[in-house]
């Protein structure tokens, strides 16, 4: 059972670092709008998110 | 595009050139924006038909762009389109008011009008792929708020020094042009950009939230992994565990927990110490003082290494109130953003005249005190000023509540705010700004909601209550106890303040009103904290203003007196007009076949004539008939004034042969909603500022459809500051809704017990009021009573759940029975019988 003496501190370096994470990530205002990503995922079209410009072929243009 | 901007008016009737789509009912439908399209437009060699060249260029623009996967988003709600060209974006003082700059990009905040759906956060997001220059445009949804990133003149050039991606970027135009170039696109989109800015209370509220937000992480991280040592503690209770494992969990258990305690908690310490200074109880008092005595004892009993350690079960309560905490905040600083928002749809555009007398748009915060002002028919007022030069009408009923329009004219005052109807007029800027009257009224409206005295919810009193027996009860197992021993004592009261966990009844509230104002805002309500949602639960006496609530807002016909066989011979004439009259006669003879007429005339002021089959026919204003009137015309005149009806009379060959009266009519539904408010037990009340006739007949109207009596008072001509007064004295009486639309009403809106704003009301109105509806018309309200009630009955079955679990476990408690392991499941059981209870009750929307 001593593997409960390194083991358990190993997690908690882990919880430490998922809870800098979650801290750097809302007050950087990552979670302030929940409400358009959710929709900003259904929009998997034909235009790369970096430029918003078609990607060659993939959609028929006049 | 078929509508403008919905702050302008339309043109007014001018004899001109320029001839508007006749208002051709037609199947075909406008391939853009869904419109009917006039015949005239219809272009047989064509696929796709379009209402306007607008919506012509709008469907070639997202073509070429491959941006005609909108149409398959089912975005089927007309666009709004103003066709502004948004020249004051290019003033110098606009990027220093609104944009920020970072590195060698500006960043600019636009609210946009009309955002609705997926499709448009779709298509907005796509203005990189429209504007060269824009890096990035971002929509935040829920407040309809792009933050657009772009590149102005001197990035550019920062750029071309450095050396680096010179040759590949376009050569950018100068700054002064970047900013109208963003605004276009999105405009022609059918998403009227506005700059946008957040004031210091939702800087101050942004923070707020995020601090609370990283807060209760810590704190749900905390209880998680000091509950996961805990369960080991329990489960080697059972197996004799090694007593250096023992230990080492408890201090592991401990340590873990201590940001929860000691930091995260923080937020109910300082909640109990501003309790303890203002001397009123409060819910963070008691809670405080649990938190610290468990920390207390857990950590004596820590160190003497026998004992319970109290630190999984405190810091999962710290985490699950943050959580209740947070959801309340953030439910509420939501909605009073979506309301405050709304202020940035008031005009910020002024036309300068300069030296030489042209025109230069500039925002209306840099217009000074005495510039001269140049404002359009339809615009609205920047500044409060005094009219130069220029006759117009002036639509004052943002500040006055009078519907009817006022003459203005050289020497005449006029106000920020309200909307200059027919001519151009030149104006002095006396007031700007802060100083003007629209400005002060705001002032005065937020300083009446400060007065106002907080309602103590229920909630909170019941858990004051509650609290004090919890508090009582565990001195009565202190003493009880006490004969055993000062420790088993000590350990039994402490055991009784943790095990009674206040978490259900903390959340009671607080989940139950965060779920209903969530599904409140999906149906169309922004409701700004619980304290108004309990009072729209109880029977109250409802005042309504008319205007806008009642009404449809809008010209129609409401009868004919006289001959009604003329229909083609009126229609003949007014159906080339956009003046409000001719669309409203024109949309009266739907169906009616058009006759053909020659020589028509259009005459500012009276009306129109033309010849129909060898007859010459005037329809018009009782000014534009010579001849004497016919007495029958006459009494129907008469008739009309009373009821506040405005007639047209329509005369063939110079007989008058038929009066049209023209009103605002009442809503197709207003009188069958208005008739189940009463029988749901509230009172109504009728104050306007309009005349007392329009207010007597719109009366009668209403209580003729309904076939019973609906209002107990019903008054015209009443001022803001009787309004106020009226709403103060029936305040002290007992509860009083108050639904307004106007700036007038802010004042009375703020002293009601809940003030509800209506869809399309006057935006100071917004920030006074407590509820505010994105839908019109009067049958959401009673959505909205029976939503509270709804909403009210799952309080009470959550104070019911949490008060039997805090009963039987306080009992076990002084008997001694409960075992830590055995609060450790009871504990979270209350807490999420509350949870699922709150969630899946249907309070809003749904049921009704």
């Amino acid at each position: 059972m001593s593997v409960l003496f390194i083991a358990v501190p190993a997690a908690l370096a882990f919880v430490t670092c998922a809870v800098a994470a979650f801290t750097w990530a809302s007050r950087s205002g990552q979670l302030d709008d929940l409400e358009t990503p959710p929709l900003r995922v259904l929009h998997d079209d034909a235009t790369s998110a970096a430029t918003g410009r078609p990607r060659a072929g993939s959609r028929t243009q006049d | 595009m078929p509508s403008t901007d919905p702050i302008t008016v339309p043109p007014p009737r001018v004899a001109s050139a320029r001839t508007p789509p006749p208002f051709v009912r037609s199947a075909t439908a406008c391939g853009h924006c869904g419109d009917p399209v006039p015949a005239t437009r219809i272009d047989a060699a064509s696929d796709t038909q379009f209402c306007c060249d607008g919506c012509r260029v709008v469907f070639a623009m997202l073509k070429q762009h491959g941006l005609d996967g909108y149409y398959e988003l089912g975005a089927a709600e007309p666009a709004l389109a103003t066709g502004r060209d948004y020249a004051e974006f290019d003033d110098p003082s606009f990027l220093s008011l609104y944009a920020k700059q970072h590195g060698d990009e500006q960043t600019l905040d636009l609210l946009l009008e009309g955002v609705h759906c997926a499709a448009c956060v779709w298509l907005v997001e796509k203005l990189p792929a429209l504007v060269p220059g824009v890096t990035e445009c971002r929509l935040d949804y829920a407040q309809r708020i792009a933050r657009v990133s772009f590149r102005d003149e001197r990035g550019g050039a920062a750029r071309e020094r450095s050396g680096a991606t010179a040759a590949t970027t376009p050569p950018t135009s100068p700054t002064t042009t970047h900013a109208s170039t963003i605004a276009q696109p999105p405009d022609r989109l059918g998403y009227p950009p506005h700059p946008h800015r957040d004031g210091e209370r939702a800087r101050v509220q942004r923070r707020e939230e995020r601090d609370l937000l990283v807060r209760l992480g810590v704190a749900g991280a905390s209880a998680g992994n000091s509950m996961l040592f805990a369960i080991a503690l329990y489960s080697g209770g059972f197996a004799d565990m090694d007593a250096e494992h023992l230990r080492y969990f408890r201090v592991l258990s401990t340590i873990v927990a201590l940001p929860a305690v000691l930091w995260s908690a923080q937020v109910f310490y300082r909640g109990a110490l501003g309790a303890l200074r203002a001397r009123r109880p409060h819910m963070d008092l008691p809670l405080s003082l649990g938190i610290v005595l468990g920390i207390v004892w857990g950590t004596v009993n820590l160190m003497r290494g026998a004992g319970e350690v109290y630190f999984d079960s405190l810091s999962a309560l710290v985490f699950v109130l943050l959580v209740a905490r947070f959801l309340q905040v953030r439910q509420q600083a939501r909605a009073e953003r979506a309301a405050g928002s709304a202020q940035a749809l008031t005009p910020r555009t002024a036309r300068l005249l300069d030296a030489s007398g042209s025109p230069r748009l500039a925002p209306a915060e840099s217009v000074t005190r005495g510039a001269r002002v140049e404002v359009l028919a339809g615009d609205v007022f920047p500044v409060d000023g005094r009219i130069e030069s220029g006759h117009s009408k002036a639509d004052t009923s943002w500040l006055t509540g009078e519907s009817a329009a006022r003459d203005v004219s050289p020497g005449s005052a006029v106000f920020a705010g309200t909307t200059n109807l027919s001519g151009r007029v030149v104006l002095r800027a006396e007031q700007t700004g802060a100083e003007t009257r629209a400005a002060r009224l705001w002032r005065e409206m937020e300083s009446a909601s400060a007065r106002r005295a907080p309602i103590a919810s229920l909630a909170d009193r019941a858990s004051a209550y509650f609290l004090l027996g919890i508090l009582l009860l565990a001195v009565v197992a202190f003493l009880a106890w006490l004969p055993a021993g000062v420790g088993p004592a000590i350990q039994a009261a402490v055991a009784l303040l943790v095990v009674t966990c206040p978490c259900g009844l903390a959340l009671a509230t607080p989940l139950a009103v965060s779920a209903a104002l969530g599904q409140a805002a999906r149906s169309g309500w922004l409701i700004k904290g619980g304290a108004a949602l309990e009072a729209l639960a109880r029977p109250a006496l409802i005042v309504f203003d008319k205007t806008g609530t009642l009404t449809r807002s809008e010209l129609a016909v409401v009868r004919w007196v006289g001959d009604t066989s003329l229909g083609s011979e009126i229609k003949a004439l007014e159906v080339t007009s956009a003046h409000p009259i001719a669309r409203a006669l024109v949309t009266a003879l739907d169906g009616v076949d058009a006759a053909v007429a020659t020589e028509v005339v259009e005459r500012l002021g009276s009306g129109v004539e033309g010849r129909i089959g060898g007859r010459h026919v005037s329809v018009g204003a009782v000014r534009s008939i010579a001849e004497p009137l016919p007495p029958w015309t006459v009494e129907a005149l008469a008739e009309l004034r009373e009821e506040g009806l405005s007639p047209v009379i329509v005369s063939v060959d110079g007989v008058v042969r038929t009066v049209a009266a023209l009103g605002d009519p009442v809503r197709s539904d207003a009188a069958q909603a208005l008739r189940e408010l009463r029988q749901r037990g509230h009172r109504l009340a009728l104050l306007s500022g309009d005349h007392s006739g329009v207010v007597a007949h719109v009366v009668r109207e209403l209580e003729a459809q309904a076939g019973t009596r609906l209002f107990e008072t019903a008054r015209g001509d009443v001022s803001p500051e009787e309004k106020l007064a009226f709403i103060e004295a029936a305040r002290a009486r007992g509860n009083v809704f108050m639904v307004g639309d106007g700036v007038n009403d802010a004042a009375a809106l703020a002293a009601a017990s809940v003030g509800i704003a209506v869809h399309g009301g006057a935006e100071a109105s917004l920030a006074a009021a407590h509820v505010f509806a994105t839908r019109s018309g009067v049958a959401p309200l009673i959505a909205l009573v029976d939503g509270a009630r709804r909403t009210l009955r799952a309080i009470h079955t959550n104070l019911g759940f949490s008060l039997a679990y805090n009963v039987v476990a306080a009992s076990l408690c002084l008997a001694g029975a409960v075992t830590p392991l055995w609060a450790a499941i009871i504990m979270p059981l209350s807490s999420l019988t509350v949870i699922t209870h709150s969630y899946r009750r249907r309070m809003f929307g749904g049921s009704s």
